[in-house]
């Protein structure tokens, strides 16, 4: 047997759009068969009397009263749908979608909401991507491309519309940058400071800044140029452009620049600009020499990172294998594990380095899983590392290896809590499983937290070092 | 420099893409709004290499809405009078029915439409009662013509007939003459299909008195300039479909001293009574003002400036100044809104009426930004989505008019003249503020909500213009 239940407010005006609205938020709570607010009109109490809405304190409203009908399956419904009703009424306008974000569907639009824009963040498909740049270019904003699958004849043509115009593009396929000290896209929150970093890789860029944030060392600005920038044809464009900008920047005191080492007549031009730096700067070309991105935040705060915190691991017989979301911590780890002699195949092999599609062979391996083959129709692993907590899960398993090397990226951008699932996966695996041995790029600030990360990391017996160069080196030490 | 200025003051993002970017930005307290982007064209590519080849005729396209915009712009629609329909409208005789949106059948006719013609018929006496006249309409005894085809527009089903007393409205600035008639008030009536004999009487006062008044009293007065009186509309929160509250009092105002002129006792106060009773009584006075502004703008070569948006129930139409008097249709989409209790979806017939001319002329969901309060009818809606919608509507139009301001945002004009090219490109379907009938004949009005323009009409309009100017892909 259905409750119906009125409340009249007395005097109480609210336009009929809003009580509309009310009604229909009333009527899908559990238990209620129908809801509607409405003004004590004659003829709107007669249309509450004909939804069986109107009860004899309904029936006495008048044209300025407010009438709150429910009718529901029990008194409790009834009650508690018209303390909602209250609620709403008091609570005035409900908030925009997309959490506080204005959402518009063209350019014009989106300056009018931002008159002051002066960054375009491109995400749509590579096809699309340059003509989006290309119009935020004319329109004054520097452009941010994390699109990839850009043409390098697209990149070039874009990069010198923008040195005309004075503005910067970062990218293509540029995962990661720190302006004015906010992070965007795939970053970590470090605190400002007086080191500005010019970086093709997004991940390099991200393992610096967050390693010298947690050496205490702020940062000024990161800039992406993408991976293309020093590459004969772009010329590097975007990495000089950085650099004047940085040189000329009162918040920046060292510039680094974070690179694979570049084409022969880049290289001499970058060296050469380098040579007239007003500022000191560190060139980190990794590999060369065997330059890493620990090494590089070294030589920026002048001494060692981590001396003696490397954590104790015994000795195992058989094949390490490295499961990296970072392609250039992939890297990395297969510079530090040459530099040890040890013979390494991967899928994004550096110099020195076999390459390898597969993880189970006969060999120490490392694949990058955010490699385009691994990532076809899924979502970077970084994001969504489902991927490789299933190989991981296949690895532990394998009595042939002996370490396996993991990155953990955190920050914005990425996954909620990545240790967790690593966790859970290694907690799972056999007594005897395989040493795991991880860092993690990030920093406290983050939102998942790196203390936080690393403490769910060490309670299931997982090594974690200070940085990736440290990982890959404990790692090289176990299979020695 | 720039570069120097971006890293010395903080991002101030648009986002285009990846939704989740913008929500970490925003959660750190970064400026940024979201761009919701679509490949252009809604990735069509014969309609995107059309707008490419149309991009080399930039020139010859912007002269000729250069003058579009001219001529709405300059328009000076003047409610001058009140007249028999078959008196002015040339063409609209015996046993002749306009009605809303592009040219249909009989059989193709919604339910509340083909309510009304019947009750239209009775009313004119060409059959004795609903029967016979469901009879005679489906036996070809009678002819059926768009409003738009004689330079009239009514709202809802729109049916007009010789006997109905319609409006007039001269735009002074060409010489023009549009009709419409009266807004027959809320609940039972034809233009949602009602055909009872309430519905019949009262189109009977209104052609035997209330017309006759309203007309004197518009002669007396000389006229009722609509663009000065749409400017206060607009500042008092009216967007002219949804919301005529302002605009019909200021309407009242203006004329209650040649009303009571033109009637006296009891009648005057029936009179007075039912412009009063009735917050929409203006929204039929906008409509008649929309079509005269809009018509001096067909036929304009090489413009792609929308002429007309209309529904009939069945099929939504859509005219292009450069294709002239050419319907582009598609089957009209279901309004989104909210409804009176009783009713839902299950209740709802199609979108419907000339009243998209509203739109057409920039005011209606154009102009949203200036009536928040009518932005709920698409849901959980606060004034920032209505600025929202007058954003994305300047997404797809070519100006803002300078006389007709929104004080919410900053004196903005209202975005004014629909390009067929911009519609298609962006994919963002033209918004159209309505009522929403039932779909049963008689029953009457049972929610409001937003309506959108079918995109298939503007590629229709799009593919025909590229054709007249012998544009290829």
């Amino acid at each position: 047997m259905s409750v119906t239940l009125n409340r009249v407010r007395r005097g109480f005006y609210a336009d009929s759009v809003a009580l509309m609205r009310i009604s229909r938020a009333v009527s899908a709570l559990p238990g209620i068969e129908a809801a509607s607010l409405m003004i004590g009109t004659p003829s709107n109490r007669d249309l509450l009397s004909g939804s069986g809405l109107l009860d004899a304190e309904g029936a006495k409203a008048q044209a300025d009263d407010l009438v709150i009908a429910v009718r529901a399956a029990d008194r409790a419904a009834a009650d508690a749908a018209l303390a909602e009703a209250d609620k709403l009424l008091a609570g005035g306008q409900a908030k925009a979608a997309h959490g506080g974000v204005t959402a518009v569907r063209g350019f014009g639009s989106a300056l009018a909401a931002l008159p002051d824009a002066n960054l375009a963040l491109i995400s749509v498909p590579g096809e699309f991507a340059a003509a989006e740049a290309r119009r935020a270019l004319e329109l004054g904003l520097h452009v941010m491309m994390f699109s990839d699958n850009v043409s390098v004849e697209d990149e070039v043509a874009l990069k010198r519309l923008a040195v005309s115009k004075g503005l910067l593009l970062m990218g293509p396929d540029c995962g990661t940058a720190l302006i004015g000290g906010a992070p965007v896209a795939f970053a970590n929150v470090v605190p400002r400071g007086d080191v500005g970093l010019i970086s093709a890789s997004g991940t390099g860029l991200q393992e610096v800044s967050c390693l010298l944030a947690r050496a205490g060392r702020g940062i000024s600005h990161g800039i992406g140029v993408g991976g293309r920038d020093l590459s004969e044809q772009v010329g590097g464009l975007m990495t000089l452009a950085a650099f004047d900008a940085l040189e000329a920047d009162p918040a920046t005191r060292h510039i680094v620049i974070i690179s694979k080492p570049p084409a022969k007549g880049v290289a001499d031009r970058i060296a050469a600009r380098v040579a007239r730096s007003a500022k000191p700067v560190t060139l980190c070309l990794l590999g060369a020499g065997g330059m890493t991105l620990t090494s590089a935040a070294e030589q920026v705060m002048g001494r060692p990172l981590h001396e003696g915190s490397l954590p104790k691991a015994g000795k195992r017989k058989g094949w390490l294998r490295g499961l990296y979301s970072g392609g250039t911590l992939c890297n990395e780890a297969q510079i530090v594990l040459l530099a040890a002699g040890l013979e390494v195949q991967s899928n994004v092999p550096v110099p020195g380095a076999a390459e390898t599609a597969r993880l189970d062979i006969g060999a120490h391996s490392l694949i990058d899983l955010g490699d385009d083959e691994y990532t076809r129709g899924r979502p970077h692993p970084m994001i969504d590392p489902e991927l490789r907590n299933e190989l991981l899960a296949q690895t532990l398993a394998d009595p042939a290896v002996a370490v396996v090397l993991l990155d953990v990226v955190i920050g914005y951008g990425a996954h909620a809590d990545p240790a967790g699932l690593i966790a859970q996966v290694v907690e799972s695996a056999a007594p005897d499983r395989p040493v795991v041995v991880a860092s993690i790029t990030g920093t406290d600030a983050d939102p998942q937290g790196y203390a936080r990360q690393a403490a769910r990391l060490a309670a299931c017996g997982v090594l974690v070092a200070a940085s990736n160069a440290q990982a890959a080196a404990l790692a090289a030490r176990v299979v020695a | 420099m720039s570069i120097q200025k971006l890293l010395s003051g903080v991002p101030r993002v648009v986002n285009i893409g990846l939704s989740g970017f913008a929500a970490d930005l925003a959660a750190q307290g970064t400026p940024v709004v979201q761009l919701d982007w679509r490949p252009p064209a809604q990735g069509k590519k014969h309609l995107a290499d059309l707008l490419a080849a149309l991009g080399a005729c930039e020139e010859r396209i912007a002269r000729a809405n250069a003058e579009a915009l001219k001529r709405m712009l300059a328009a000076n629609p003047v409610l001058v009078d009140v007249q028999p329909a078959g008196q002015v409208i040339k063409g609209l005789g015996e046993k002749v029915l306009l009605h809303a949106g592009p040219p249909i059948t009989w059989e193709r006719m919604c339910g509340p439409m083909q309510g009304a013609v019947a009750g239209a018929i009775v009313f004119e006496g060409w059959a004795q009662d609903l029967e016979s006249a469901m009879q005679l309409a489906a036996s070809g005894g009678v002819a059926f013509h768009p409003n738009h085809h004689f330079d009239a527009v009514g709202p809802m089903t729109g049916i007009t007939t010789r006997s109905m007393p319609v409006m007039i409205v001269e735009n002074r600035a060409f010489g023009n003459r549009a009709y419409c008639m009266i807004n027959e008030g809320l609940g039972k009536v034809m233009r949602f299909g009602a055909n009872d004999a309430e519905v019949i009487a009262r189109l009977r006062w209104l052609a035997a008195s209330f017309g006759p008044a309203l007309g004197a009293a518009l002669r007396a007065s000389g006229g009722l300039e609509l663009v000065p009186l749409i400017s206060r509309g607009l500042a008092m929160g009216d967007e002219m479909h949804q919301r005529n509250v302002a605009c019909s009092a200021l309407t009242l105002r203006a004329l209650a001293p040649h009303l009571a002129r033109a009637a006296g006792g009891e009648e005057l106060a029936k009179i007075l009574g039912f412009i009063a009773g009735n917050e929409q009584f203006f929204l039929n006075i906008g409509m008649v003002m929309g079509k005269s502004i809009m018509d001096p703008v067909r036929g304009i070569a090489d413009s792609t400036v929308v002429t007309a948006m209309c529904r009939n129930g069945t099929d939504f139409g859509v005219r292009v100044s450069g294709t002239g008097d050419q319907w582009f249709t598609a089957p009209v989409e279901m309004p989104q809104g909210l409804y009176f209790p009783g009713y839902s979806e299950q209740d709802a017939n199609p979108d419907m009426g000339d009243s998209a001319i509203m739109e057409t002329i920039g005011v209606g969901a154009f102009a949203m930004a200036t009536a928040p309060s009518v932005v709920g009818f698409v849901g959980a809606g606060g004034v920032s989505e209505a600025f929202a919608f007058t954003g994305a509507m300047s997404e797809i139009t070519l100006a803002k008019n300078p006389r007709w301001t929104m004080p919410a945002l900053d004196g903005q004009g209202v975005p004014t003249g629909i390009d067929v090219r911009r519609v298609v490109e962006t994919g963002i379907q033209p918004a159209i503020n309505t009522g929403i009938a039932h779909r049963l004949p008689g029953v009457g009005q049972v929610g409001a909500g937003v309506a959108r323009a079918p995109l298939a009409c503007f590629e229709q309009g799009l593919v025909a213009l590229a054709a007249a100017m012998g544009v290829r892909p």
